[in-house]
């Protein structure tokens, strides 16, 4: 094993990073609605621009095996535990920097387009600026409780964002289930730092520094590591919307769209594969956790991807999507290929972003339509967004030379190659529906009849430059990015060795590249199938996709509903939950609680009726009291002695 | 040179009649007037011990309490005058707003 010597340098840049976009939200909120909303978002964009540019630089200079760091002040200093509010970037934290802010960039750009007719342009603005401090703040801290501070602050953000239009009661409680989920994971994720703190603590070491914590990880007895670990996990579930509490993010979809692209897609629903890659060190130490991962990535993926396949939203086919692809990067984290993780996570955030930003492009040229059942024939119409989908699309799918066919394709190796076939097989099979359910969606709006109303086909149009930019350099991530971690048999994998200081070359390359090959011309087989597929149903001329929604057997209708999670949680979970506390806000509440508080008011009251005599506002009967008291300690004392 | 007895009996007899005074007289002027005798009767005690220890202690804190109840009576005296004016009444049993 190569050992990583780490460079620790310090770097006082660092904190500009998040600092621009803060004082962004500060200048916007207090001048926000004087400056306009032009002006406002412009300043929204500049700052997110300029944390960029110095992500770019920062990125320039650090060296593959360098962290800089850049300590600003002790925060909590108690004995021998002590926590700094400090950065660093190590080449895993530039990689999560240059999407924050890179992806933020392009997504406020478009953003500038998309809510140019709103009435909350400056509000939008906040938020999304708060939000990039934040999930900036997540990737750069360089411990534990820092990473927790910007966990729960994106978490605020997602929930302001996503009831952004608080109007329609629909939307706010979109809102609250997503911040609620997200609660009991976070749970999870903060019992599971206590008892690491508490568990080191028992060793002599308290830290929640990452440097510290990966020297000291072997010192943990491998009981308490797989609690940990598994507490940790159950954060990220929440957060990176996970099987059991994936739920909220399809209902996340209630916000505008840039936001579902920004925060939904590409950033913060990563947060929890951020959380378990920068904690490889932990995890790696507990096999059964990462075999549980691993599962629970394979179960996600397939398990969204089946409801994806027959859902008439638009947002929410891209929704499962990008449940079924956090998936796949909890398959990769599980068998250990964290780097490949990464790689995916990165990837994904170009094309899926790419996709929302498309399909909010749609949206915005219909009037606010989201339902696919109702679109159609659009390519004539906006031939730029069309383009940029499908080369998305191709992405996501997997095809040839696609950012996504490398990434997916490495992931699907690293399971096959590890040992893991079922996993592998799962993959596969989901890689397959994903290709149809994606070009079933390309197929619906944009191909065939338009199905759009009168009024809404008369004002058809292509969406401002302003917009379809960004969507242009995101398709053409979609397709470059992926050429970074090329297979061995082209031209080798630069993003492994990028990354290998970080994650050290435990990543075992087993295999032969004959039977690499072999299984990557099987995944692209099942795709071409499942691309035929959607051709066969959805792309032939004449389908009549109206049809085809009502019908359907047992499975289907299985799948349009979700599975019916939703209800089934509502009846596990939340009517129970609702029952106990109408029992308590009823008897509880009324009698137990208000009537202790009550009844001592009441004795209280009625003792000093009697009393209160005493007080009669004579100041003679208060000197006679004082010469009594005055005679009695006399007595007293003189008694005594 | 009577015995010292002597003086402690006059004095708690001239503290009991400021006492009682200051707690059954109707007239606040009169209460102050029995407030000073309460004091001149500890005076009385402080002198008293003076001169039975021979030490200049008691006649010092006889000149502190003369002080204090010159300070006092100006204080008390003022206070009735207002109050006087305010109700036209100097007894105390018409003063009882002050409570529950």
């Amino acid at each position: 094993m190569v050992t990583n010597q780490l460079v620790l340098a310090d770097y006082n840049l660092l904190r500009w990073i998040p600092l621009i976009p803060l004082l962004a939200v500060v200048c916007n909120l207090f001048w926000g609605r004087a400056l306009g909303k032009k002006f406002a978002g412009a300043l929204a964009c500049a700052a997110v621009g300029a944390s960029f540019a110095l992500a770019l630089y920062v990125f320039w200079q650090l060296p593959s095996n360098g962290i800089f760091r850049d300590s600003i002040y002790t925060w909590i200093d108690s004995g021998s535990f002590r926590v700094n509010l400090s950065f660093q970037v190590d080449a895993l934290t530039a990689v999560m920097l240059l999407i924050v802010t890179g992806i933020g960039f392009l997504i406020h750009i478009y953003s500038l387009g998309y809510m140019e007719h709103d009435e909350g342009m400056v509000r939008f603005f906040i938020y999304l600026n708060l939000f990039i401090f934040f999930m900036l703040t997540l990737v750069m801290g360089d411990n534990l409780l820092i990473l927790f501070v910007g966990w729960e602050g994106v978490g605020l953000c997602s929930y302001l964002l996503i009831g952004f239009w608080y109007h329609d009661s629909n939307n706010a409680i979109a809102g609250n289930k997503a911040f609620i989920v997200n609660r009991i994971g976070d749970f999870g994720f903060i019992l599971g730092i206590f008892l690491l703190v508490t568990e080191l603590g028992r060793q002599g070491i308290w830290t929640l520094d990452f440097l510290e914590l990966q020297k000291h990880a072997s010192m943990l007895s491998p009981a308490s590591i797989g609690v940990i670990t598994l507490l940790l996990f159950v954060g990220a579930t929440g957060k990176s919307a996970q099987l059991p509490l994936f739920v909220w993010l399809p209902d996340a979809m209630a916000g505008p769209t840039p936001v579902s692209a920004l925060i939904h897609a590409a950033t913060m629903v990563t947060a929890g594969v951020y959380m378990t890659a920068r904690l490889h060190f932990l995890f790696v130490l507990a096999p059964s956790t990462l075999s549980l991962i691993a599962w629970i990535g394979a179960a996600t993926a397939f398990f969204a991807a089946t409801i994806a396949l027959t859902q008439n939203d638009i947002k929410k086919v891209l929704a499962y999507s990008t449940v079924s692809q956090l998936g796949y990067m909890f398959i990769a984290v599980g068998v250990g290929a964290f780097s490949a993780a990464i790689f995916h996570l990165f990837t994904h955030a170009f094309f899926k972003a790419c996709l929302f930003l498309g399909s909010g492009s749609v949206i915005h040229a219909l009037d606010g339509q989201q339902d696919m059942r109702k679109m159609g024939g659009l390519k004539a119409h906006m031939p730029q967004t069309y383009w940029t989908y499908v080369v998305a699309t191709l992405a996501i799918a997997g095809a040839p030379l696609t950012a996504g066919f490398f990434s997916k394709d490495l992931i699907l190796w690293q399971a096959f190659s590890h040992g893991a076939t079922a996993l592998w097989g799962i993959g596969l099979i989901t890689a397959g529906m994903t290709a149809f359910y994606m070009f079933r969606q390309l197929f619906m709006v944009f191909h065939g009849e338009c199905r759009a109303n009168d009024h809404a086909k008369a004002h058809l149009h292509e969406s401002p430059a302003v917009m379809t930019l960004p969507l242009m350099i995101l398709a053409f991530g979609s397709i470059f990015t992926g050429w970074l971690g090329a297979p061995e048999y082209l031209w080798g994998n630069r993003w492994d060795l990028w990354l290998r200081p970080v994650f050290g070359a435990a990543e075992a390359h087993e295999g032969s590249v004959g039977t690499e090959v072999i299984v990557t011309l099987l995944t692209l087989a099942v795709v071409a199938v499942g691309i035929y597929f959607a051709y066969a149903k959805y792309g032939r001329a004449g389908t009549e996709v109206e049809q085809r929604a009502g019908a359907g057997g047992l499975l289907y209708r299985l799948s349009l509903n979700k599975y019916y999670v939703d209800e089934i949680y509502d009846h596990v979970f939340v009517r129970p939950f609702t029952a106990i506390s109408d029992f308590f806000a009823r008897f509880i509440d009324p009698w137990v609680i208000d009537g202790t508080v009550n009844g001592v008011a009441a004795v209280t009251r009625g003792s000093s009726q009697v009393w209160r005599g005493l007080q009669t506002g004579n100041v003679q009967h208060y000197a006679a009291g004082l010469l009594v008291g005055t005679l009695a300690l006399l007595a007293y004392y003189s008694g005594q002695s | 040179m009577l015995p010292v007895n002597y003086y402690l009996i006059l004095s708690a007899v001239v503290f009991a009649i400021g006492v009682v005074g200051v707690l059954i007289r109707r007239n606040l002027i009169v209460v102050l007037m029995s407030i000073e005798l309460m004091l001149n009767a500890v005076n009385l005690t402080f002198i008293a011990f003076s001169r039975y220890l021979g030490s200049m202690v008691g006649q010092v804190a006889v000149f502190f309490v003369m002080a204090v109840a010159a300070a006092e009576a100006v204080i008390g005296l003022a206070i009735i005058i207002s109050v006087y004016r305010q109700r036209r009444s100097l007894d105390p049993q018409d003063m009882q707003l002050l409570k529950w």
